[in-house]
């Protein structure tokens, strides 16, 4: 396997872009990779959506993007694990020049989910649960994580505190974050007063209909070498799922696709969690951070709301967590959510994080945490300033 | 000197509680009460509609217009998007109701909730041309909106009527403006008894930019800072908008507050900013300017500087205040009363 880096960036601004459609705000998110690399070509690309389809009725992206970004003929395509499509991009793209198949290749992601209204986007989103055991009984994801979180509660004693100490901590990084949706601080009452969406989880729990997109380019260490820029290296890679169906599994207060595949990234990196910095990770929901935190190996089972709470995983924390705001207050266009986390772990790690909130610990290891539906699949990304 | 020479609202007197609606679909009046600045909406009764409204309110303009004689109004527009006919105007019973047939001129408007104002565009320009001496301008709706949707919690009913001239003129004329783009944020087809919605789409792209953009305009046109307004009143879809908007301005509260009505009189559609306009004229002083600004789906906004003259102190208590109507003799309905009032329940013939 040849050693593989990140060399460009590029991420739109996350909303409700609704003079933009789906193609424009993908070329501005690749354009913008491309200009930071410095590339003059590219050999393949792979972009993660959940469903074009669903969403604005449009398929087959591959070529309509490989298209609009004026690259013709381009190995363009698109790869699809609800809202892991992202981080599964930015893996396939890893495989192929770890490979030797590629040299240059744009891992992207990107979503309109707001050309459509409410009713429209939950049902789209439902479509990565189970829909004949889950969505046909009438489970959201609101109500599916809100199971999780009672869960939680029950076995470990977590507490609205705790969710809340999680809003309240991405919206402060996400308020120092210019293409965040939401960048504005919020409070603990605010989060314990805003409107229930599935008890216990409130409005604040949970993170917003997106539109967005980003995408980042990978190469060879040689190349990267060649181009000048700061060489991030990609040096774990996991993948890995789990039943669909909540109900399926054995236990709903971990998620057992983030501890596989996170171990599986830490076996290639040779690393442990101690050895990380930073995470991004797929807060979905409050809940799902805690919960996401004690699987991948940082805290113990049911310690994870406890430490959000004592600010251990704050911007000055022992271990600082979504550092761009999360899912919470950046947003989540779901296929392009794995891509923007990574695009935010090169900026922590090549020390350009807007605003204030890049870490001032120095950091040389980060990692990415990408999750489909509840927890049905997962990748685990880990960087390293070469 | 061309303006307002009679103003006069009518608000039905029955309303329905935003908590009492949400009891019924499952829904959390609080985040209504406190996201939209909702509390209760006007509900008319079964043999209202909006040309017995627009009788109500023409009748209080008469009463401040003093002694004119109906047969010199020379048009009558009613804007509403509750018309009780596809095909018959409005325009032709009222007219008739209050005297002013056969020389006149007619037309009935839509453009959602801007109608209204458009009625009192034209009917200005007319009289303002020598056209006609008087013209009087409607707004007024019985506001739909779809059973559990959102917008059931502020559909509401009220008229208000503006007559035109330019003698003995309470308010006049300054400025207009009118801003519009093709932005379908809020539609009703033929054969749908309800309106559709884009959602939060009726919000930045809509309501705020086309809003912002009539009052923008105007201000310019008329050399006007915020603070030069005694008052302003916007289009009202619900409590919050026209207080955000107002920030977003550099209005105080204190101007907003005189014609902001939505909270417990919900949105009156058409009839929406011309009623601000008769509660604000009911509290003003000679020599006050007041800022105007409709907005109707779709999408515009219709900007309109009014300012007072002495002859409000004559005329004001002529007719009912609206804030009297919308505050006192009220009626709280379940939602029952509130489905059968609004014929939302079908029965055999």
């Amino acid at each position: 396997m040849r050693d593989v880096a990140v060399v460009g960036v590029g991420i739109t601004k996350f909303g409700e872009i609704w003079e933009k459609s789906l193609r424009d705000i993908y070329v501005e998110a690749a354009l913008a990779a491309i200009d930071d690399a410095g590339v003059d070509h590219l050999d393949s690309m792979t972009v993660g959506c959940m469903t074009g389809g669903l969403f604005i009725g449009q398929e087959h992206l591959g070529s309509l993007l490989a298209d609009y970004l004026g690259q013709k003929n381009l190995a363009a395509s698109r790869v699809e694990s609800a809202c892991a499509s992202g981080g599964l991009a930015f893996r396939n793209a890893f495989i192929e020049v770890a490979s030797g198949m590629s040299d240059i290749v744009m891992a992207g992601g990107v979503e309109k989910m707001t050309d459509i209204g409410g009713d429209g986007a939950t049902y789209a989103l439902a479509a990565a649960a189970d829909q004949e055991y889950e969505v046909f009984n009438g489970a959201t994801f609101p109500g599916l994580y809100a199971l999780m979180a009672v869960a939680h509660m029950e076995k470990y004693g977590t507490t609205r505190d705790m969710l809340s100490a999680v809003a309240v901590k991405n919206h402060h990084n996400g308020s120092m974050n210019p293409y965040a949706q939401y960048p504005f601080k919020v409070t603990k009452e605010g989060v314990e007063s805003s409107v229930m969406v599935a008890s216990p989880l409130r409005i604040l729990d949970c993170s917003p209909i997106t539109d967005g997109a980003a995408a980042v380019i990978l190469t060879t260490v040689d190349i990267a070498k060649k181009l000048g820029k700061p060489i991030i290296k990609i040096i774990g890679s996991g993948h890995a799922t789990d039943m669909i169906a909540l109900h399926s599994r054995d236990d709903i207060t971990t998620l057992k696709a983030t501890t596989v595949a996170a171990e599986k990234a830490f076996k290639m990196a040779n690393k442990t969690i101690k050895d990380v910095d930073f995470a991004e990770v797929h807060d979905c929901f409050t809940i799902a951070e805690i919960i996401v935190t004690e699987s991948m190996g940082l805290f113990a089972p049911g310690k994870g709301g406890e430490a959000a709470l004592k600010g251990e995983t704050s911007l000055e924390g022992s271990f600082p967590i979504n550092t761009s705001g999360g899912l919470k207050s950046k947003g989540h266009p779901v296929g392009a959510t794995g891509a923007a986390q990574i695009v935010e772990v090169v900026k922590q790690l090549r020390g350009e994080a807007e605003n204030g909130r890049q870490l001032k610990t120095n950091p040389k290891v980060g990692m990415a945490q990408n999750m489909g539906g509840s927890g049905g699949s997962t990748l685990v990304h880990i960087l390293e300033v070469d | 000197m061309v303006g307002i020479v009679g103003y006069g609202a009518h608000i039905p007197r029955h309303r329905i509680k935003v908590e009492e609606i949400a009891k019924v679909w499952g829904a959390d009046a609080p985040s209504y009460k406190k996201g939209l600045m909702l509390r209760e909406k006007s509900v008319p009764t079964p043999d209202c509609d909006t040309i017995t409204l627009s009788v109500e309110a023409t009748k209080n303009a008469l009463k401040r217009a003093g002694n004119l004689d109906p047969v010199e109004i020379g048009a009558i527009y009613i804007g509403s998007e509750s018309h009780p006919y596809a095909v018959k105007p409005s325009g032709t019973v009222v007219a008739e109701a209050i005297g002013a047939v056969p020389d006149i001129h007619c037309a009935d408007y839509e453009f959602a909730c801007k109608a209204g104002s458009e009625a009192m565009f034209v009917a200005l320009g007319l009289v303002k041309s020598g056209y006609i001496k008087y013209g009087l301008a409607i707004g007024g709706d019985t506001s739909q909106g779809a059973p559990g949707d959102a917008l059931e919690y502020s559909a509401s009913a009220g008229a208000a009527a503006f007559i035109m001239g330019s003698e003995n003129v309470i308010a006049e004329a300054l400025y207009t403006h009118s801003f519009m783009t093709d932005t379908p944020d809020f539609w009703r087809r033929e054969y749908q008894f309800y309106p559709q919605h884009g959602g939060r789409f009726t919000g930045e792209p809509a309501y705020f930019k086309h809003t912002m953009g009539a009052a923008n305009a105007i201000m310019e046109k008329s050399g006007m800072k915020p603070q030069d307004f005694a008052y302003v009143v916007f289009h009202q879809p619900n409590g919050k908008f026209p207080q955000r908007i107002g920030k977003m301005l550099g209005f105080t509260k204190e101007q907003i507050e005189p014609g902001w009505l939505s909270p417990t009189l919900g949105n009156t559609y058409s009839g929406a900013s011309p009623i601000g306009l008769t509660a604000t004229l009911d509290i003003s002083k000679p020599g006050d300017t007041i800022l105007m600004v409709s907005y109707g789906s779709g999408a515009g906004s219709d900007a309109f500087i009014w300012k007072v003259t002495e002859r409000i102190n004559d005329v004001r208590d002529r007719a009912v205040r609206t804030r009297k109507l919308l505050d006192e003799n009220i009626t709280y309905l379940d939602y029952g009363t509130y489905a059968k009032f609004r014929h939302k329940i079908r029965k055999n013939d």
